[in-house]
This record gives C-alpha cells, structure tokens and sequence, in this order.
C-alpha cells in the first residue's frame, strides 16, 4: 500500500497510481469537495490508460452524494464509523484474490 | 510486450514502464522476457543510493536532491531521474505501507521523474530482490541518474554499496552518539557522507566526528576496511591493491545540508559528480558494474537450483525431514545432507 500524504491534487494522485502501477485508489476526502474532485481523478486514470483502476471513497459523505458517484465510476463508498474488515474484504472481492 | 518494448519506454511510455516493473517485481515471465530485452540496454545510468537511519531525513534528502538535478542543468543536458523509494514489509501481516512519496510531493508533475515504491518482501540488508533489476528497466528507459532510497534499518545496509555506483550515508544530530556511527559499519560503504539537519545542535560535532573517523579509516596503508572488501571475494587482495593505488584513492567528504530548507545542496551535487568523475577515471567504475553482476548471477543461479531442487522434490519426504528436524531428531545440516541425497 503506498501512501501519498494529505491534500494531493488529482494531478498528483492520478500521477502516483500510474508510476506504482495500482489496482485500486483509496479516496479519503472530508472537504465536501467529492462531487468537483471525485470525478475529475477517474478521468485523469482514464486518460492515462488506467480506466480498470477502482476507486475507493471514504470520508464524510452525504447520502445524497453517494448514487452521483457510484454512477461516475466508484466502487464504493464509506462514511464516518466503518469497520476496515469491511473495506478490507470489499477491496479483496473487487480485486479477486484470496486473502492471504 | 513485444519486441518494441525499447522503443516504448524510451519513447516516455509510463503506463507501459509502471507495468514492467509490475511484471518484474512480481518474476513472472513476461517480467523475465521484458528484463531479457532492456539488458543489452543498460549499463548507462549512475546508480545513486542513499541510506541512513530512519528519520534522518532520507526521503526528504532524496526529494531534494532530485529537485536540485532537475534544476541545476540547462534544458538539453538535464538528466532524467529515476526513484526507487524501498520500504519494509511487515514481518508480521505480510503487508507494507510506503510512505516515502509523503516527503516527495514537490516532485509531481515533472515528466522526468519517475518514481516507484518497492516493499522489501522479506528480504534483509535495505533493499529488494528485485531492486536490482528495478534499476536496470529504468536504466533501459533512459532515465540517466537513479536514485536508490534503502529501507534504513540501520546496521545491516550493505547491499546498496553493491548495487550503486555512489552511496550517500546520511547521518542527522541527535541520533545516538559517534559510537552508533562507528558501530553501524555505513561508514565504510559510504562515498559521500551527509550531515543532515544542520541547523540542530550537534550537527557540526556529527559532522567533525565523522571527518575523524574517515581520516584514520583512509590514511596510507591503514587496514581500515574500504568499501572494496565488499566487492571482491579476496579481501587481502583488495587490501594490497588499495595501498597501490593510493594515489587515486577516494576519500568521502562529510557534507552538511538542511533538506528541508535545500541548503548545502550544491555541494552535494558536487559531490555527486566529482565521485561520478572519479570513478570513471579510476576504472572502479567497470570494477563495480562487474562485482554487481556477478552478484546478481550469483543470487540468481542459488535462488533458480533450489527452486528447481524443490520442484523435483516430494512434498512427503520434505514433510517428513522437518518433522525430524522440528523433533530435534536431526540437525539442520543433516536434514539439508538428508534431502539432498534423496535427490539423488
């Protein structure tokens, strides 16, 4: 798991899934600034000719936000209290790979 | 990954390099054939590693340094450079978490920087198994300077002086006592030594301490070790041929720096490139690119007849021989002489 850090543009975090080769990008985003920045990552992952990474999303999330960005390509969303063997089992059913 | 891969990479494909090294980190054959195809390509990039305790400010060092690389020259020479930060994996869950792209942040956006993460998947002395192979992909990519950040354990970082052509120690104040440094043994792999954190106390006596010490280790004829032991398999030999050629002998300057700030970085990159210069002269470079890949075939050939050994070996008798050895009925040695002779 490589970990880039507190507030990374999409520039720089579309950058680091293209140089580290990733299957998923995890999101933790409390600014309510999902909606703008969400979308704009998956497209940068695209351009790149990463359009088969998944995004995850966790931070505080209204409910009404989820359905826009399940629709603009995220694998899931998770709010404040989720237990991590929930992320961890739903990022291992995503990847299909058995846990080791 | 056809017979073009070449051209691809240099061509500043980096979906296509991030996915060889994928490929290469994980020895599967089409990383074996990628690596087939890039050797005869390699053998151009200055191979730069870099080591020092844990929060003596590596990854920052690093993040400065290259910066400062990309600066430095005009736009035609400006070398392309290349990052492998090494982490450890957990001995524990088998998971890594790197971290070292937190202290690197100012290096987004440059089309040439290319950085990738490693984790040490079990392996000891600072870097991976396939570190080295790592350096080789990004070689063939045309990146000319390759900056190899090792884990930084400490004590047993012996491996990057095996693998790069110029290793900086790093050291910052207030990290244990000279003893810590003498005790460590980095000294003696070191070829540039950096003071990091200059503006806390104690850095000038780290640093003083540290000329010191590199004095009585490179007076004439003093049988201090050099990094040389580490490279021929005749230590005596090696000894003798120092005395010989002292003339030319590289003697490490102790530089002082705050990464954080990029000060004393000119003269780290002076540094660089005089040691750079030094053993292209000297013929320790081809020395050191010859004692690296004997290494590597050596490594390669242990790790290719055991697998092949085990392959032909029945799982039972393997059982059976632990449970032996867990019930102390036979020694180690014996159960590896035990298996050994049932293969044949």
């Amino acid at each position: 798991m490589i970990y880039t850090g507190l507030r990374q543009t999409p520039e720089m975090i579309a950058e680091t899934a293209l140089q580290e080769d990733v299957d998923i990008v995890g999101l933790s985003i409390l600014s309510g600034a999902h909606n703008v920045l969400v979308p704009q990552i998956i497209e940068k992952l695209k351009q790149n000719g990463q359009g088969e990474v998944l995004v995850f999303v966790g931070g505080i999330i209204p409910k009404k936000d989820i359905p826009d960005l399940l629709h603009a390509g995220v694998t899931a969303v998770y709010g404040p209290g989720t237990n991590t063997h929930q992320i961890s089992e739903d990022i291992i059913k995503a990847t299909q790979r058995p846990p080791k | 990954m056809g017979k073009q891969l070449i051209n691809t990479l240099t061509g500043g494909d980096k979906l296509t390099l991030s996915r060889v090294l994928t490929q290469v980190e994980n020895n599967t054959a089409a990383g074996n054939a990628a690596l087939e195809e890039l050797f005869p390509h390699t053998g151009n990039a200055h191979l730069i590693g870099i080591t020092g305790a844990p929060g003596c400010g590596k990854s920052t060092l690093v993040n400065c340094l290259a910066l400062n690389l990309r600066q430095s020259q005009d736009v035609q020479t400006k070398p392309r450079v290349g990052i492998i930060a090494v982490d450890p994996t957990s001995p524990f869950t088998g998971g890594a978490l790197l971290g070292d792209r937190v202290r690197m942040r100012d290096l987004s956006g440059d089309e040439g920087i290319f950085i990738r993460s490693m984790a040490t998947r079990g392996a000891l002395g600072g870097l991976a198994h396939t570190t080295a192979a790592f350096t080789q992909v990004l070689d063939a990519a045309s990146y000319d300077i390759i900056l190899i950040e090792t884990v930084g354990a400490g004590q047993s970082e012996v491996e990057i002086a095996r693998l790069a052509h110029t290793v900086i120690v790093v050291e910052a104040p207030g990290m244990g006592d000279d003893i810590q440094a003498i005790k460590a043994g980095i000294l003696e792999i070191a070829d540039i030594l950096v003071v990091n954190k200059a503006d806390k106390p104690g850095a000038e006596n780290n640093a003083r301490a540290l000329r010191t010490m590199l004095e009585m280790a490179h007076s004439p004829g003093s049988y201090a070790p050099s990094r040389k032991h580490l490279l021929s398999s005749s230590p005596d030999k090696s000894v003798v041929t120092d005395v010989q050629n002292n003339e030319k002998k590289w003697t490490p300057p102790v530089i002082t720096t705050v990464a954080t700030e990029e000060k004393g970085f000119n003269e780290l990159l002076q540094a660089i490139e005089d040691h750079h210069n030094y053993l292209k002269s000297s013929g320790e470079w081809e020395q050191r690119e010859q004692a690296n890949l004997q290494l590597e075939f050596e490594i390669l050939i242990r790790d290719t007849l055991t697998m092949r050994w085990i392959e032909k070996l029945p799982p039972s008798v393997y059982e059976s021989t632990m449970r032996d050895l867990y019930q102390r009925k036979i020694a180690p040695h014996t159960a590896v002489e035990k298996l050994l002779a049932y293969n044949k």
